[in-house]
């Protein structure tokens, strides 16, 4: 295969898992405090709708990113409410985020636009161009690597390159400072935590407003960069796809990029792969290819492939209990 | 689930449900008004398309069949302590189950043969897509709510692959299996009324209704009435006494989850027996998160899972006339309000139960009611 | 006297963190002495009560600075729930607490770590997925930055680990940790933090005698330094060993307090157990037949950590006679019940029951022992016993839905299980009269009798009870008795655990004193004296 391929592989593998990325790495936080997330999907779905809507009326990437993390951060702290201060099952809470995000952004949509749920195309201002498409044009006259490197690396707009580094800084922020030793702590033994004079509720807290900005974050990405307006059911299993990865990358930042690259590469191979026959296997079915995601992660789970060890406290409402 | 001990028993198990339906509702009707409807009117001409004509009543019951399937479902793994949200995978390859058996059988076999295999094949595949989370919860530890969410998706995509690569007729755009014979098809319930010599109007209801309501009854005695179901529920409430008691744990999430996906994966019945009379696509649709909604309001148990299924039958084809006749309505708001259930009847219940307990026992010294001796806390030994 | 401690302290130091250990000594002790007193800790008339039950009435408590005080007593004592207020994690009903002569509010463990106290628990409130540098460092960080922290936190460990002699490898994981390491370290979280005053609580009962050993060579070391240590325990050889003073409970309430010079373990033990023990029982004669229903043989079972729970265990049960088991709880007696009645595996031993023998491979469980004959009413009624919320009818079946006159092929014949749940409340006085009703609504006393009419109907051969009478009624109690007297009287092999000394006493024919898990005396019921049960139950006098 020539370079080109490879190049255009890489470009789709990143634009692909930017969503997934952010969304892994709010599941992350959250689930490092303890608290499990099954409504990433939903978060990101309403933080979409949120920065399509506000990015069509008011003309502003800034307002429409403000809109989406602030949407997705009051979905995370009403899942805190039910859930860390008082004892409301985590998963049932995140599965009516989930279907609340579903219904009420096409009543929204069709409600304010008019146009079967969808919102309408934000202006080429408001949407998130590539960064230094100068540079990327530039490189692709380098021998040999030039392809690759200019339209697989550098052609990509700033929410890619934000997600990338947001994963040394998550790392960072989990492993090197003060809050992220609480929070890992926290996920393991809130009790601990608690005797050691530190408030467990704030903790998840926090932990969960983090949550909401970066599914805000993967939904604005959606529409103010892949494809410029919201419509019904946008994220089509991607938050699902996102807390796979999270898990097959053991709760992990730096596991659960490659994990959320795996994932992107295997869902930009599906669709050239299609009518491909490879040797000895034949037609690849794309279902197959889109299917493999999930399989892996219940070959993981089940113990095959390494174990995950989930936060031990993870799932589990904290009472003081004496 | 269980609620706050605070409360009575009455109100926990009838009073309870209620207000957050109530609380649920208002909240909708809140988002309702805020976006220029009136939820008045809209709820009039949901009750109207639901119930107001026999018409409607049948859509309305045919959407309570498939959810009366779902709920159960959700029911039954909640009573033997676990969460069921594989539903929506389990109704699919229930589905699938069903078609297949049909498509290869029914041209041959009579319909008195055909109709219980395609049950059975539908349940055994439902079974089995859930039996396979079941065992690696039980023996391997993995979480059986990530496996099953993972097995919805898995599920989804095996139905696109084999309809759109092998069971679509060669040359056809729409990604629909060729028509089963007459031999797989469930009688329509006009049809079937008219044996009896009453005319019912033409709807998707079907005959698979019958079949709902025994698998409610089913649940039923096997869960109240067999050891089987003993075991179950002494496992989902107490595992240590049911330890003590000999009770093999494993066995029983294995079971319980066999059972739960067995009756999810009989939507089948209903929405490919019954309804289309052949494989397509779109069949489940949500319905088996709508069955969480159901078992929630439902308390999991049968009967209240029939009535919770009704008033989702109703949502949905109250919903479906909306957006009809309502401009800048569309079926989503019904998704919306089935969240806003899960949301208080599920999550925030205890956010509410101790407000509902605080309101009964302020009412009850207000209105010198009865006292009532709460023989919870006090008594515990 | 502050000259004296410097100096001490500073022998052990790197030069740098002489100053300051210097001043934080000079800080405490200062504080002490402004006021002129040298008590570290004074409560007066504390209450705590739970429900019904007062886990402390009006106890006061004089701990001296800079001395190890031991709080002694059994199981229910109170001495938990004491420096559970003490640490702040209850608040007292009523009483007041002075920490070095100050007026001390608790409200928290945040409050407690900032009067100087430290508490180290029973079960280790540690993170296994961190080093141990991060376990003592979590909530006292001294920066943001976890690499800043690290290097002060582990220049100030490193000092004190020289200072008081614990050693713990910082970098290693606590998961990987042995157990003395993490008591170590959870003594060195606390000293971290600046406590003056350690609460430990029964911290020798996961360590072997080496560590325990080790551990006292620390404590003594940190009393010459001026922390004041109080020791939770039951066992009175450690307190005699190790500690200054030893305050004795009792039923929530302050028994005895002397100084270690006046104190003597048969005098502890005696005031631990009581004085109210009646010996002699209600019945004459009982005669045990030679006929053994169950033998066990070399019994070791090992909990979760590893930790050796029954050491070997031999028992035989004689058909015709009720066999108390003494001793304070924790020394292995629940094992000893769950062991036989099937619930846990054995690592070794050999079981005979009903003409058929286990061994540690293929060991009984809890069906096969009721097909044997065996019935089991378990310690823990909420977890164990019954089902919280089945109605009465389907608890009052546990453990027996398969008998043929409860169902038959798999169908529940429920109209004879309502019946035979309707007889059993007539026979054992079940109030309310409700088989419909809740198992949780019952109170203590009738879901106790409850599982009795339920164990004693299958008119079992071997019988294991435990605790038959906790949180149970005045009124029910001695119709229990009575009922095990019955049984005991047709021919069945009774075991009975309590934790009250009384009730065995009351009860057996024979009784059997378990320390540290092993059997450390067995004796006919007319063999049995006060002290000399007391001194079993403590380890002495074997």
């Amino acid at each position: 295969m020539d370079e080109a391929l490879w190049g255009a592989l890489l470009a789709s593998t990143l634009r692909v898992s930017t969503p997934l990325i952010f969304c892994a790495l709010a599941g992350l936080m959250s689930e490092r405090s303890g608290v499990v997330d099954i409504g990433l999907e939903g978060k990101m779905l309403f933080a979409a709708f949120a920065a399509g809507a506000t990015g069509a009326v008011y003309g502003s990437t800034t307002a429409a990113l403000l809109a989406a993390m602030a949407v997705a951060v009051a979905l995370s702290l009403m899942h805190g409410l039910a859930c860390v201060s008082h004892r409301g099952d985590q998963v049932v809470s995140g599965v009516a985020i989930n279907i609340i995000a579903a219904g009420m952004t096409v009543v929204l949509g069709i409600a304010w636009f008019a146009q079967g749920g969808q919102t309408p195309p934000v202006s080429a201002q408001v949407r998130i161009q590539p960064l230094f498409p100068e540079i990327a044009a530039a490189a692709q006259g380098i021998p040999i690597v030039g392809r690759f490197v200019g339209d697989g690396l550098l052609s990509h707009n700033a929410m890619v390159y934000l997600a990338l580094t947001l994963v040394p800084s998550i790392w960072w922020l989990l492993f090197r400072t003060r809050f992220g030793l609480r929070l890992r702590a926290v996920g393991e033994n809130p009790q601990m935590v608690d005797a050691a004079g530190v408030s467990v509720t704030r903790l998840r807290y926090t932990a969960l407003a983090l949550n909401g900005m970066l599914c805000g974050l993967a939904g604005s990405y959606l529409v103010l960069a892949q494809s410029a307006s919201f419509s019904a059911n946008m994220t089509a299993g991607r938050g699902f796809m996102a807390l796979a990865a999270l898990i097959f990358g053991r709760w992990h930042p730096v596991n659960a990029l490659w994990a959320c690259l795996l994932f992107g590469f295997l869902d930009a191979m599906a669709i050239r792969l299609q009518g491909v026959h490879l040797p000895g296997i034949g037609e690849v079915p794309v279902q197959a290819i889109q299917a493999l995601p999930y399989i892996l992660t219940v070959v993981l789970l089940a113990g095959f492939i390494g174990k995950a060890v989930a936060p031990q406290a993870l799932g589990k409402p904290y009472l003081k209990e004496r | 689930m269980n609620t706050s001990h605070a409360l009575p028993r009455w109100a926990d198990l009838v009073l309870l449900p209620i207000v957050c339906l109530g609380v649920a509702l208002l909240v909708a009707a809140a988002v309702v008004a805020m976006v220029g409807q009136n939820p008045a009117e809209v709820i009039a001409v949901l009750i109207q398309g639901a119930f107001g004509s026999a018409r409607g009543l049948s859509y309305t019951l045919y959407y309570t069949t498939t959810f009366i399937f779902t709920g159960l479902a959700v029911a039954v793994a909640f009573h033997g302590g676990l969460f069921n949200i594989g539903g929506e995978g389990q109704a699919i390859m229930g589905g699938l189950g069903t078609g297949l058996v049909a498509l290869w059988f029914s041209a041959t076999l009579p319909a008195w043969v055909m109709l219980p295999l395609m049950l059975l094949a539908g349940a055994l595949f439902g079974l089995v897509w859930a039996a396979v989370p079941a065992y690696l919860q039980a023996y391997r530890g993995s979480h059986v709510v990530i496996t099953t969410i993972m097995f919805n998706f898995i599920a989804s995509t095996l139905l696109v692959y084999l309809l759109v690569n092998h069971l679509r007729p060669a040359g056809t755009m729409s990604v629909e299996s060729v028509a089963f014979s007459e031999s797989a098809k469930l009688p329509n319930m006009r049809t079937a009324m008219a044996w009896v010599g009453i005319d019912w109007p033409a709807s998707p209801l079907n005959v698979s209704l019958f079949l709902a309501l025994l698998a409610a009854l089913a649940v039923y005695l096997y869960l109240w009435r067999t050891r089987g179901g003993y075991h179950l529920r002494a496992v989902g409430s107490s595992p240590g006494a049911a330890e003590y008691a000999g009770i093999n744990s494993r066995h029983q999430i294995v079971i319980g989850m066999s059972i739960s996906g067995a009756l999810a994966g009989m939507v089948g019945m209903n929405e490919i027996a019954g309804v289309n009379g052949r494989l397509l696509l779109e069949f489940v649709s949500g319905a088996g998160f709508t069955g969480i909604a159901v078992a929630l309001m439902g308390r999991n148990h049968p009967f209240g899972i029939i009535l919770a299924s009704i008033l989702f039958g109703a949502l949905f084809q109250g919903g479906a006339e909306v957006a009809f006749e309502v401009r800048g309505f569309s079926r989503d708001m019904v998704i919306m309000l089935q969240g806003f259930i899960v949301l208080f009847s599920g999550a925030m219940v205890y956010v509410i139960a101790p407000r509902l307990a605080w309101l009964l026992a302020f009412s009850n010294r207000v209105f010198h009611l009865r006292t009532q001796t709460p023989k919870s806390g006090a008594a515990h030994g | 006297m502050i000259q004296a401690h410097g100096a001490s302290l500073c022998c052990g130091l790197l030069h740098g963190d002489c100053q300051v250990f210097e001043e934080s000594i000079l800080s405490v002790v200062s504080g002490a002495s402004f006021n002129g007193a040298t008590v570290a800790v004074r409560m007066t008339g504390i209450n705590k009560r739970f429900g019904a039950v007062a886990a402390n009435a009006d106890v006061d408590l004089c701990v001296q600075a800079a001395t190890v005080h031991g709080i002694v007593g059994e199981n229910g004592a109170g001495k938990s729930t004491l420096m559970s207020v003490l640490y702040g994690f209850y608040q007292a009903d009523s009483g007041a607490i002075e920490v070095f002569g100050h007026p001390a509010t608790i409200r928290n463990a945040d409050d407690a770590i900032a009067q100087g106290i430290g508490m180290v628990h029973q079960h280790f409130m540690l993170v296994d997925t961190l080093t141990a540098l991060e376990n003592v460092m979590l909530g006292a960080e001294p920066h943001w930055l976890l690499q800043r922290a690290d290097q002060q936190v582990r220049a100030k460990l490193e000092t004190l680990m020289q200072a008081t002699g614990l050693h713990v490898k910082l970098d290693v994981l606590v998961a990987d940790l042995p157990v003395g390491d993490r008591q170590r370290l959870e003594i060195l979280k606390t000293l971290y933090r600046g406590a003056k005053i350690l609460i430990l609580d029964e911290p020798t009962a996961v360590l072997t005698p080496q560590e325990t050993e080790q551990l006292f060579e620390v404590l003594r070391l940190l009393r010459k330094q001026g922390t004041t240590v109080i020791l939770i325990t039951h066992k009175l050889k450690e307190v005699m060993r190790l500690c200054d003073h030893v305050t004795v409970m009792r039923a929530g309430r302050v028994v005895e307090e002397v100084p270690i010079a006046q104190a003597s373990i048969e005098g502890l033990a005696e005031a631990m157990v009581g004085r109210k023990v009646h010996i002699g029982r209600v019945d004459g004669d009982a005669r045990p037949t030679e006929n053994v229903l169950l033998q066990a043989n070399g019994v070791i079972v090992r909990d979760a950590m590893n930790v050796v729970r029954l050491a070997g265990l031999n028992l035989a049960l004689r058909a015709g006679e009720i066999v108390g088991v003494a001793g304070v709880s924790g020394n292995g007696q629940s094992e000893l019940l769950d062991v036989l009645s099937g619930l846990i595996q054995p690592t070794e031993g050999h079981l005979s029951l009903g003409g058929r023998d286990f061994d540690a491979a293929s060991w009984l469980d809890p069906q096969t022992a009721r097909e044997l004959g065996l019935a089991h009413v378990p310690e823990d009624r909420h977890a164990r016993a019954l089902v919280m919320e089945f109605a009465a009818w389907e608890s009052a079946a546990l453990g027996y839905d398969g008998l043929p006159e409860y169902s038959t092929l798999g169908w529940l014949a429920q109209d004879h299980m309502r019946q035979a749940t309707a007889d059993m409340m007539e026979r054992f006085d079940v109030r309310p009269r409700d088989v419909e009703l809740a198992s949780s609504k019952f109170s203590g006393g009738n879901q106790q009798k409850l599982v009795l009419a339920r164990e004693l109907g299958q008119m079992p051969k071997v019988l294991l009870v435990g605790q038959p009478t906790r949180g149970v009624d005045i009124g029910a109690i001695e119709f229990i008795y009575s009922q095990l007297r019955a049984m005991r009287d047709a021919g069945c092999a009774v075991l009975v655990v309590s934790s009250e000394l009384d009730e065995i006493l009351a009860l057996s024919d024979r009784v059997i004193v378990m320390n540290q898990g092993r059997v450390t005396g067995e004796l006919a019921i007319g063999e049995c004296t006060e002290s000399g049960l007391g001194m079993l139950m403590v380890g002495e006098g074997e």
